[in-house]
Formats: structure tokens, sequence, C-alpha cells
């Protein structure tokens, strides 16, 4: 299939350099050659995003989705995974949804391991309600809410999906598609939890693009599954200093999902009367 | 004597509950029909728990003040409850806890029995209920039925405990004769809420835990097997709402449970619900509040909270059952208006409904419509929101071959997809308008508004929700009519004028402060004259009513 059988007619909104067509370009594809190799079905897809400039990407990708509202993309996905495990659960959510409004959400996705996938589009700053700080901006920042600068330091959010369960962590960048293709791929692929962390530009109201392209680098000979190595790496940039910013596959482990002791739970009851006359006996 | 009232009191954690359950299904044994009342504060350990355990030969749903067996397993039940002893009354207690006891009393050393027997102490309630089985004249054969029925460990040790008690007792105090009242299931309204769901087509039911609507999710939760049905306790009740409506997305039948607390953080939710036109069944169990309030105690306070929460205006059906017939009912009904209409459905309960035990008679609750989702028929391109005549879309749900299915919070175009242009925007609304259109015409072929009492009474007793039995028995008792709307929202206007009849004078009965129902009636043009309000979080006694309607109608 062709990545453009997956746009839609609705007019894209996104400001010009915007990240987010990053993502949007990267998923299509992604999605096109799975579908493609047979190892999902695009009708069996699902897309949910919260409310931010990152959540359009609902309207833009011609796929079941659900439009959710701010912060609460990740149990909306969750029960959408829990009532049919036979679909593919893609999340995207804006730093702001993930590690503000619903941050107890994605620490319980984590935990569970549901088995969805969660794309931050972490432009670091409120797009939509036009700039003012979010977790993840750095301290010191200036924005419409904090004019004197922020003083709070960031938190690291890989660090605290590792430290609730997650069993796939990666981080990406909104410049370099490639990187960003193949990570989701393999995101998508991951059984269990996966949360992808894009540093994703706001060109409008914290444009961060040379600061990246000077500090980023791409993971290589990293094992995922070397837990230590994994949190050590993690920590290689704490989203506040000037450290060089590691791009990739941090951590990856197979572990039971939540949801897997419902799969045999289909409510099919012949008899529904005649189950609940029985249930009733043991009132009398 | 037609009837009988046992009170049975002590520490939290002496097993109250279940003593008062196994003295309701001593008296379903002998044709009773039952109601159970169970008082208690929001602690583990200590505290003074009761429960009124009231029997008649008739249909009730209501306790009676005055008590004709009390049953004390400490000094506390004695001082509280001695009010409630009325000539002839019989008073047993454990005469080892209990050290100024009530004059003609029976003491009898229960903790010694329950040692001498190797029982543990909880066994206590064993001895009691021995003992109330001699004074009432109740057959050890049916005793010791029931007992092995309900006690799960140490049986032979309390049937010992129970032989201890009943030998204690010399002659019988009041006999309890036989009636004729079916044998029926002896449930509480939790339970039976989750037996209405499931005869509904649940397939899912989420819920974070609290009182007093825990006793659905713990039911559910044990028989989640047995029915096949998802049981979900997710973070908080935000993640409730939403993981529910992922369920609805992908086409389960799915119910949630929460009470005041809980459903504030539902509101959002809630208009998420509305403007993507998720299915939900959302049970509120009312306590009193505001804030924690009396968690554990009784109130009708939360009417126009439900049915105003949550930003923008949109469809929403709000039914108050008022016994375990219209739990059942309704529970399972809410399901099939939620999907046929896409809607959020609230069904009210409060403490009193949800955690009283009633006799239940599915004899009376049958016909339970089956109304039916619209299913998309697969023809042409998919469009979620398609803007039909009667305002329903046919659903589809995603895996569906070629459904695009775009659910969508944002005011959207039929397809799904995000629109804030004017007119689209007004379509969306005269859609929502059109569904609540179609929802009315639905719910008039329903028992959307019930009546109790005398036809011709020029007087009304206007009630709704759990105060419907104590209504319809004073009711009855003294020829007035009973008006009880049962649907809340949309209001149901032509049933209740016709339900009224000729009355001329309504007086509206509530469990709140400011008589909710009677400021929806007036929002609907119907002027009560008069309300009856009880807001100390306990629920009206039989007498309770009686009184108040004397000052009233004085």
């Amino acid at each position: 299939m062709n990545p453009k059988d997956l746009a839609t007619t609705a007019p894209n909104t996104w400001c010009p350099g915007c990240g987010n067509f990053a993502i949007l370009n990267a998923i299509k594809p992604v999605l096109a050659d799975l579908d493609e190799e047979g190892l999902l079905a695009l009708e069996k897809v699902v897309l949910v995003s919260g409310i931010g400039c990152h959540a359009k990407i609902a309207d833009y990708v011609n796929s079941s989705s659900f439009y959710t509202i701010h912060g609460r993309t990740i149990p909306v996905a969750t029960g959408i995974k829990l009532a049919n495990p036979d679909l593919t659960v893609i999340c995207f959510a804006g730093d702001g949804d993930a590690y503000a409004e619903g941050l107890d959400h994605l620490i319980f996705a984590a935990k569970r391991n549901v088995d969805i996938t969660t794309i931050i589009h972490d432009n670091r700053v409120y797009g939509l309600t036009t700039g003012q700080y979010t977790p993840t901006s750095p301290s010191g920042f200036v924005g419409r809410s904090t004019p004197a600068g922020l003083v709070v330091p960031p938190i690291n959010p890989l660090e605290i999906v590792f430290a609730s369960g997650g069993s796939f962590i990666a981080r990406g960048y909104s410049h370099g598609i490639e990187l960003l293709k193949e990570v989701f791929r393999e995101a998508i692929l991951h059984r269990g939890f996966s949360f992808v962390d894009v540093l994703q530009v706001c060109a409008t109201f914290f444009n961060l693009y040379d600061y990246y392209n000077e500090r980023v680098y791409t993971l290589e000979e990293h094992d995922p599954q070397d837990r230590a190595r994994a949190e050590e790496k993690m920590r290689e940039w704490d989203y506040n200093s000037d450290g060089p910013i590691p791009l990739g596959i941090f951590y990856r482990e197979e572990a039971p999902t939540f949801g897997d002791n419902f799969v045999k739970y289909n409510s099919k009851i012949a008899d529904i009367d005649g189950r609940i006359r029985e249930a009733l006996e043991s009132f009398v | 004597m037609d009837e009988f009232s046992v009170l049975v009191g002590g520490r939290a954690g002496d097993g109250i509950n279940e003593a008062g359950m196994i003295i309701a299904r001593l008296f379903n044994q002998l044709g009773y029909c039952l109601y159970q009342y169970l008082d208690y504060p929001s602690l583990i350990r200590g505290g003074h728990n009761f429960a009124i355990v009231r029997a008649a030969g008739k249909k009730i749903g209501a306790h009676r003040d005055r008590v004709d067996f009390l049953l004390a397993l400490n000094q506390e039940t004695i001082d509280r409850h001695r009010w409630r002893l009325k000539e002839g009354s019989v008073v047993i207690y454990d005469s080892d806890e209990v050290k100024s006891p009530v004059a003609g009393g029976v003491g009898l050393p229960l903790k010694t029995m329950a040692k001498e027997a190797g029982a543990p102490a909880i066994a206590r309630n064993s001895g009691l209920i021995g003992a109330f089985s001699g004074a009432a004249g109740i057959e050890w054969d049916i005793l010791e039925a029931v007992l092995r029925k309900e006690i799960p460990k140490s049986i032979d040790e309390n049937l010992e405990v129970a032989r201890l008690g009943r030998d204690g007792i010399d002659g019988n105090g009041l006999k309890v004769e036989r009636r004729s009242y079916p044998c029926c299931p002896v449930i509480t309204g939790n339970e039976l809420i989750g037996l209405g769901l499931l005869r509904g087509g649940l397939d899912a039911y989420v819920a974070y835990p609290m009182t007093p609507s825990s006793g659905i999710l713990h039911f559910l939760a044990k028989v989640a097997g047995e029915f096949s049905i998802k049981v979900v306790h997710p973070e908080n009740e935000i993640a409730v709402i939403l993981m529910a409506q992922g369920f609805a997305y992908a086409g389960k039948k799915v119910a949630l449970g929460t009470s005041g607390g809980g459903f504030c953080l539902m509101t959002e939710g809630m208009s998420l619900a509305g403007m993507a036109e998720m299915p939900l069944v959302v049970v509120v169990s009312m306590r009193a509040g505001p804030s924690t309030g009396v968690p554990t105690y009784t109130a009708q306070s939360d009417l126009h909270f439900v049915m105003n929460a949550g930003q923008g205006e949109f469809t929403r059906l709000v039914i108050a059952p008022g016994d375990l017939e219209q739990a059942y009912y309704w529970s399972a009904t809410s399901l099939g208006l939620a999907w046929k209409y896409q809607i959020p459905a609230i069904l009210l309960s409060d403490k009193t409904l949800s955690e009283s035990a009633y006799s239940f008679n599915l004899d009376e609750a049958r016909g339970i419509p089956d109304i039916r989702p619209v299913l998309a028929d697969g023809e042409g391109e998919y469009k979620r929101y398609a803007r039909t005549p009667d305002g329903v879309s046919p659903l589809a749900f995603p895996s569906m071959k070629g459904a695009v299915v775009k659910a969508n919070g944002y005011a959207h175009l039929e397809s799904g997809i995000t629109t804030e242009d004017a007119d689209e925007v007004k379509a969306v609304q005269d859609k929502s308008l059109r569904k609540e259109e179609s929802l009315k015409k639905e719910l008039e072929r329903l028992p959307i508004v019930r009546t109790y009492g005398s036809e011709d009474a020029s007087l009304a007793l206007v009630c709704w929700g759990s105060n419907k039995p104590v209504c319809a028995e004073v009711g009855e008792k003294l020829g007035l009519r009973v008006v009880q709307p049962v649907v809340l929202n949309p209001f149901p206007t032509s049933q209740f004028e016709a339900a009224l009849g000729v009355v001329e004078r309504m007086i509206s009965v509530e469990t709140n402060s400011t008589g909710q129902l009677a400021r929806l009636m007036r929002c609907n043009g119907f002027d009560p004259d008069d309300l009856i309000l009880k807001y100390d979080a306990r629920p009206f006694s039989v007498e309770d009513l009686e009184e108040r309607l004397l000052e009233v109608t004085r």
C-alpha cells in the first residue's frame, strides 16, 4: 500500500517547520509497510490522540481513530486494547498531555505493561495554548505563564517510564525521519507498553533545532536488554543540562502484558436468564 | 403478629452484616418478605454497627424504628437502641460484654460459649442467632440448614455455639408464624444492579472503589469468570470513564460505577461521551455530601449534579430505580438504551438501595425490552457521525472491513474529522437534539413513571429512588396516591401528568435538604405543595414518614 492512501481530506494546520510533520510522515510509511508485510492489518489499527497541536494527527491519518481529550489518550487506548486484543493501538500524546494532565495514566500503563504504543510529541512547550512551560521545559524557560523564567527543573520522562515498568523505551527526534521510522516500527511490533519520547520541535514557540542538532547522537552498540546500561543512557541527558542527547531504543524486555488473562472472557453466555437464576440461588 | 423487626448490633468487625443476613434467611425460609438496613460508620474495627432486619408477609422495602427483638453483642448496642423497645420486645445480649442490661433481657455468656465450643470469637453471632431462633420458635432444622449454607468455616463449632445459645432461652417469647410470601433471593441492590447489567449484555465493568458503589465492583469481579466479562479497577475515576469509552468505541457494552466524589472526576469524561457519542452506563450511588460528607450513610443530593455534569449540552438519560425489581429492569434496559442512542446513561442509586438487602422477586422484573443498537450495513463509505433523521448514526467498530471509524471529542463532520465551521457545528448540535426526541419517543413505551396506593386520592406523595418502598407502604396504608418518576431525564412529563390523575395536592418526599425532585418538577410545570425532607444521612423509617406526614397534613 502507498502511504499516500493514508492521507485524509482534512487541511493541515500545523505551522511551517513544525516537528509534527516528521511524526506524521514517519508513521504513515511504517503502517503501510507493516500492513504490506502482513505484520499488522490497517483496518485493525486505531490511533488515539489527546488535545494539543499533536492531536490533529487523528484527522490527518485515514485510519480508525479516537480524538480524545487532554491527558486522556492512554486510558482510552488501554480500554480499546482490553476490549479487542486483535487491534494495534497507538497513542499520540503531547508532553502536556502525558507528563502533566495525564501523568498518572502513563505510570499505570507502564506498570501494567499494557500492549499499546505511546508516542509523545515532546516539544517542551504548550503550543496550542500559545507558549507556556511544560513538565519537560528546561529551567529558566521564559513562557507566558512564567515571564520571569521557570524556576523548577524538568522531569526526565524516560526515567519515569523505566521506573514504572515500561518494557520498551526509546527517544526520537523530529529532524531525522529514518531513525523515527525505525523506532516507531520496533515500538509497534513490541508486545507490551512501548514508549517513544520524540523531541519534536515547535518552530513557533520553542525552536530548538540548532540546539538539538549540535547535541543529538544515535545509540550504537547498545544492548537494550542491559538494564543498567539502559538506565545509564537515559540519565545521560536530563532535559536540562547541555549534555549529549542519545537517540534510539534504550530499553526493551519481554514481559507479561495486562489483559493476557482477559482474553478468555468473551461475554458469550448462551442462556443468560438461566445463569442469572443460578446465581440468585446462592442468595436464597 | 404480621411482621417482625430484629436489630442486631455490635462493633465493626463483629460480623453484624452477616448476622443480619442469616436472620433474614431464617425468615425467608418461613415465608416472609425481607428488608435489611445496615448502619455502619466509616472505619474497619470498633465503632458501632447495627442491622435492622424487618420481615413481613407482604412486600416491604423499608425499616421500622421499633423492634421486636434486640440482639446485643455489646453494651453500646443496648445503650443506643433501648429506645426502640416496645412492650413485649425480647432482648438477648452477651453477658460477657454487657454489664448494665435491660430489665427482662436474657443474658448469655456468648464469649464463653464460643470458647467452650472451640470456635472463634466471631461465632458469638451463632450463639446470639441460636438464642433468637429459640425465642422466636424457629425450628432447629431450619436454623441448622441456614447456618450450614451461610457459615463457610468451623461449621460444627458454630452449630455447637448456636445450640448452647438456643438452650439458654427458656420458652418462646414471640412466635414467628409461617407466612406465604414466596421464598426469594435476599440480595443487596449493588449485587442486583450487577446482575441486571449482566442481563443487559454487559461485556465489561470498570470502577475505582468508592462506598457505597463498591459492592457492584466486588460482585462483578467475583463472578467475572462465570459470566465471562472483563472487570477492571484502574488508577482513578478519570481513567475509569475514559477506559470505559475505549471499550465502547471497540464495540463492548460497558458500565462503570462510582459515588459523588468519583463522579466529580468523571465529568470531563461525561462530556466527551456526549460529544463523541459513546454509549456508557454510569452507576452513581449517592452518599451524604458535600465532599467526604458522611461516607457510609445515605442521601439523594446528587440529582441535579448528575443531570448537569459536564460542559456543553448533550443528551443523557438519568434513571433512579426505587426497588430491586426496578433496579434489575433498568440496569438491563439502560444498556440497551445507551447503545441504541449512543449516549451516557446514569443509573442513580444511593447507599440505601445499594447496600440494603431486599427480597427480590424475579417474576416481578420480567418484560425487559430488547433494545438493540443500530449497526452499519457495510455498504458505501462509513461515516461514524452520519446525520440521520432520527439523529442515530449506525455503528461500526474498528477491524470491520472497510470501516474507518473516527470518533472525536471536537465538533466533527459526519466522517469524524474535526470542524469549526458554523453550519457544521450547528448540525452536530441539531443531530444531538433529534436524538433526544427519538429517545423520548422510545421512553414513552416504557414504565418510566410508577404509581402506588389509591387511584382516586386527592393527596399524592411524590418520591424518587430508594424512598419508593417506604412511600408506597405508607401511601397504601393511608389511602394516598404515590407517584414515582423512575426516569428523571428526559423528564417524563406526559406520563407524570397522567399518573397524577385527580390529585390536588402533592408532597415531595426526599432524602436531601433542598427538595431536588421538587425543583425538577417545577422546571417541568409541576408544583409540589409541600416537602418532606430528611437530611441526617439516614433513610426514612416507616414511623418517620408517618409522623412527618401528620405534621404536614395536620
